[in-house]
């Protein structure tokens, strides 16, 4: 074995070492921790992926006891592909959102957001590696927790409440997800990925467990969809994302909800098997739920009447773009999520970095009345969020407009016409919706207020720390080189689906 | 906030009157986001038709909830009836049902050393799980420090005065003195036997942590201050979780790449023996015990040890 294969096992502990060090620290020897455990985990899983691109994919057996008594975790191009991703909003959002981590979160409390943000990256590393759907789920568990723990990091008393309800929701789907775990096991006596494969299609053969089986997908399925936002589970959405903190807002959305979705990508295609899975009703029914989450979450994003909210919301559209290119089915179905959710993760957590800035120079209000020609004011930000505004709208030359065309394609492959004419609708229509909601607020923002005094205009503020601006520019870059050369990353997911069988 | 929150969980609900009396004070350095939140709900919360509005929704949509929340209910308890119902016995269509189980229980003593086949299956076959397991606590842990506890801007804390001062009742002090060490010594007992017989870290570390508060609720909290305080908690914390991390990261290392595990297994039934399952068992108890203590004091007072 290669000494490359121990990184995984390396990017793990080394972050869960990290966290109960930060335990033990100040604030800035916290965040340096924090930072250098960052790069490492980006530079460890570059690695990775350059490793298993050039040879194959490869397993990992955590102790000495082999695959069905053991854990184990395993690591392809798609789950390298995918956490290099995650790992890039991360290294990012945490300089960019400093600036309000600094006065949002109490002074003696930093060491612990760190410790917080080191789990987090230890739960999706996890996660997103593993082999065993036991272990999926404990970490899982870590997961939830530690973004709960972030996002109540704040403590006004709003965010309180939107944290209890978030943890409701999201214990339910967690014990939904246990439940489909404990049913699995039930049947087939194994916890691994791929003993598991074997026994269930072992099963399934017999057509009077094939209801049983669909019951237990579903059960997966659904505690997945409750934790990650689907219609007609996402109202945890906006007050949870709109009112903590930006680097906790933009970590949740783009990197938590999408690491459910991910785990639950990897539980169809490794445990269930993607041929027994189309002989199964469900994907219809994520396909409806799908569509009903992209013109709900649209419509929902243009009656609120606050930037955070909009945005939010505009969150659950996007989750609803996944999950109906998951119900599309087909390989070209998952290639498309998967595609949606790497741009998704891009442009979302950079327009709640953004936002912010933006309410900064409209006197803290977050009220689009208020933030009328704040882009005006803060030229940089103003320009940031119109180019998220036009990926998320799906203008060319950004990841929107490639992940749109790509399950648009799909569609057109997966050879049922009503699908296709169902997905062509919802696409339609919500890129209208999305048009109409989110470049009604580009144009507030580059429009003069009504009653402005141009002697006593606001100066025009120019100077962002480079700690902003790196990383805002950075997201930028990933999103243009995903949305110019959409057929390198597809040709990569392609290829990691392969191996991912 | 937080004062509410514990007034919340506290039975009587003196706290909580003196808590909406007081005025929250501005904090400067905190003034941002705040203004932000006040200003929108004010714009929601002053217009009279708004807050009509608001009771009207809230009266429909609890008719409209409680329909709903009862219908998915039935449907839901329904399909798992059914579900069940369908489900074959165990193992009964997959001959291969029990390969994983029965080498566990065969060959668990031989492969570990640990006569407790529980503690052999969640501390060395499965023991990537555990280690996530035991950093759920700790995950815990922190959100709860977060939460919870009074930082450097609550400059105006507010402590709720017990509901009568436990430590000066006599019949409860010396019942409590009398009963601390034996379940301290249990605790002890079963944490150092996890690896012999049914027990553990987890079982174990729960029982150090309910004498911990039984301690501290007969004995008051000046007794227990003068050992556990937050920052001994912490070292205490890091101490246990770095050793089990690291260890566990070096025995998955070392066994992944094929080599020799240089940690000896002992002779099976003496109480050293087992490998790393008794120093990880002590680990583990010692995380849980600080976590229940932790969760305890917090949510009393708001604080572990003096600050």
């Amino acid at each position: 074995m290669d000494f490359i294969c121990n990184l995984p096992l390396f990017m793990i502990i080394a972050s869960l070492f990290s966290s109960v060090l930060c335990l033990l620290l100040k604030k800035k020897a916290a965040y340096t921790v924090c930072g250098i455990l960052m790069v490492f985990l980006t530079t460890a899983d570059a690695i990775v992926l350059y490793y298993t691109y050039a040879h194959s994919t490869f397993t990992y057996p955590m102790g000495e006891f082999p695959a069905p008594w053991g854990n184990e975790i395993r690591a392809g191009v798609l789950e390298c592909l995918i956490l290099l991703v995650f790992m890039i909003v991360l290294i990012c959002s945490i300089p960019a959102g400093y600036r309000y981590l600094r006065w949002e979160v109490d002074e003696t409390k930093h060491n612990l957001y760190c410790a917080l943000l080191n789990l987090s990256a230890a739960a999706v590393c996890a996660l997103v590696f593993t082999n065993d759907i036991f272990t999926g789920y404990v970490f899982l568990e870590i997961l939830t927790l530690a973004s709960c723990g972030l996002m109540v990091a704040t403590e006004t008393g709003r965010i309180v409440l939107a944290g209890v309800r978030y943890m409701i929701m999201n214990l339910l789907g967690s014990s939904l997800f246990l439940l489909g775990v404990v049913l699995l096991y039930g049947m087939t006596g194994h916890l691994l990925m791929v003993p598991l494969h074997e026994s269930l299609a072992e099963i399934s053969t017999d057509p009077s467990m094939m209801l049983t089986v669909t019951l237990v997908v579903g059960v997966l399925t659904i505690g997945l969809a409750i934790k990650s936002g689907l219609f007609p589970f996402y109202f945890w959405m906006p007050d949870t994302y709109g009112w903590s903190t930006p680097t906790t807002a933009a970590f949740m959305s783009s990197v938590v909800s999408k690491a459910y979705i991910f785990l639950l990508i990897k539980v169809y295609w490794r445990v269930i098997g993607i041929d027994l899975l189309e002989r199964m009703p469900l994907h219809l029914i994520v396909l409806a739920l799908g569509i009903a989450g992209v013109i709900f979450g649209s419509v929902s994003a243009i009656r609120s009447n606050d930037v955070n909210r909009m945005v939010a919301y505009s969150s659950a559209a996007q989750i609803g773009y996944i999950f109906m290119s998951l119900g599309i089915g087909g390989r070209a179905g998952y290639i498309a999520a998967i595609f949606h959710l790497l741009g998704h993760s891009v442009t979302k957590s950079l327009l709640f970095l953004v936002t912010p800035r933006l309410e900064e120079v409209a006197d803290n209000s977050m009220i689009f009345k208020d933030l009328q020609g704040s882009a005006l004011r803060d030229r940089t930000s103003g320009l940031l969020f119109t180019i998220c505004s036009l990926s998320m709208t799906g203008i060319p030359l950004f990841a929107g407009f490639a992940s749109k065309f790509l399950i648009l394609l799909a569609a057109w492959d997966s050879s049922s016409y009503g699908v296709f004419t169902a997905v062509l609708i919802a696409l339609a229509v919500s890129t209208a919706l999305n048009a109409l909601y989110f470049l009604r607020t580009v144009i507030r923002i580059y429009s003069h207020p009504e009653n402005e005094d141009p002697e006593n205009a606001e100066p025009v503020r120019r100077h962002h720390s480079l700690g902003y601006l790196i990383p805002a520019w950075t997201l930028v870059a990933v999103n243009v080189f995903l949305g110019l050369f959409p057929a390198i990353t597809a040709g990569l997911i392609d290829s990691g689906f392969g191996m991912l069988l | 906030m937080k004062e509410f929150l514990r007034a919340c969980f506290r039975k009587d609900s003196s706290g909580m009157e003196e808590f909406l009396n007081t005025e929250e004070k501005p904090d400067v350095s905190r003034q941002i986001r705040k203004s932000a939140v006040r200003k929108w709900q004010e714009s929601l919360l002053s217009n009279p038709e708004m807050q009509k509005e608001i009771q009207r929704r809230q009266q429909r949509y609890h008719v409209l909830y409680r329909i709903i929340a009862v219908i998915s209910c039935i449907l839901f308890i329904a399909v798992m009836l059914y579900m069940i119902a369908h489900l074959p016995l165990y193992g009964f269509k997959n001959p291969r049902a029990d390969v994983v189980a029965s080498r566990y229980i065969e060959k668990g003593l031989e492969e570990t050393g640990a006569v407790n086949v529980v503690a052999a299956m969640i501390l060395d076959y499965r023991a990537f799980d555990t280690l996530g397991e035991s950093f759920v606590l700790f995950t815990a842990l922190v959100c709860t420090t977060i939460l919870l506890r009074f930082g450097a801007k609550d400059k105006n804390r507010f402590v709720a005065e017990p509901v009568f001062d436990t430590s000066s009742d006599t019949i409860l002090r010396v019942i409590g003195l009398f009963l601390v060490p034996c379940i301290l010594l249990f605790g002890i007992y079963i944490i150092l036997n996890g690896h012999l017989s049914p027990g553990g870290g987890f079982s174990g570390g729960t029982i150090l942590g309910a004498s911990l508060i039984i301690l501290s609720a007969s004995a008051g909290f000046t007794t227990t201050d003068r050992i556990f305080t937050y920052k001994r908690l912490n070292i205490m914390t890091f101490a246990a979780l770095g050793f089990y991390s690291l260890s566990k990261g070096f025995v998955f290392f070392v066994g992944a790449n094929g080599m020799h595990n240089p940690i000896p297994k002992g002779i099976p039934g003496a109480i050293l023996s087992a490998g790393l399952i008794l120093p990880l068992n002590i680990a583990v108890g010692l995380v849980v015990a600080c976590t229940m203590y932790g969760f305890y004091s917090l949510f009393e007072r708001g604080m572990i040890g003096h600050a």
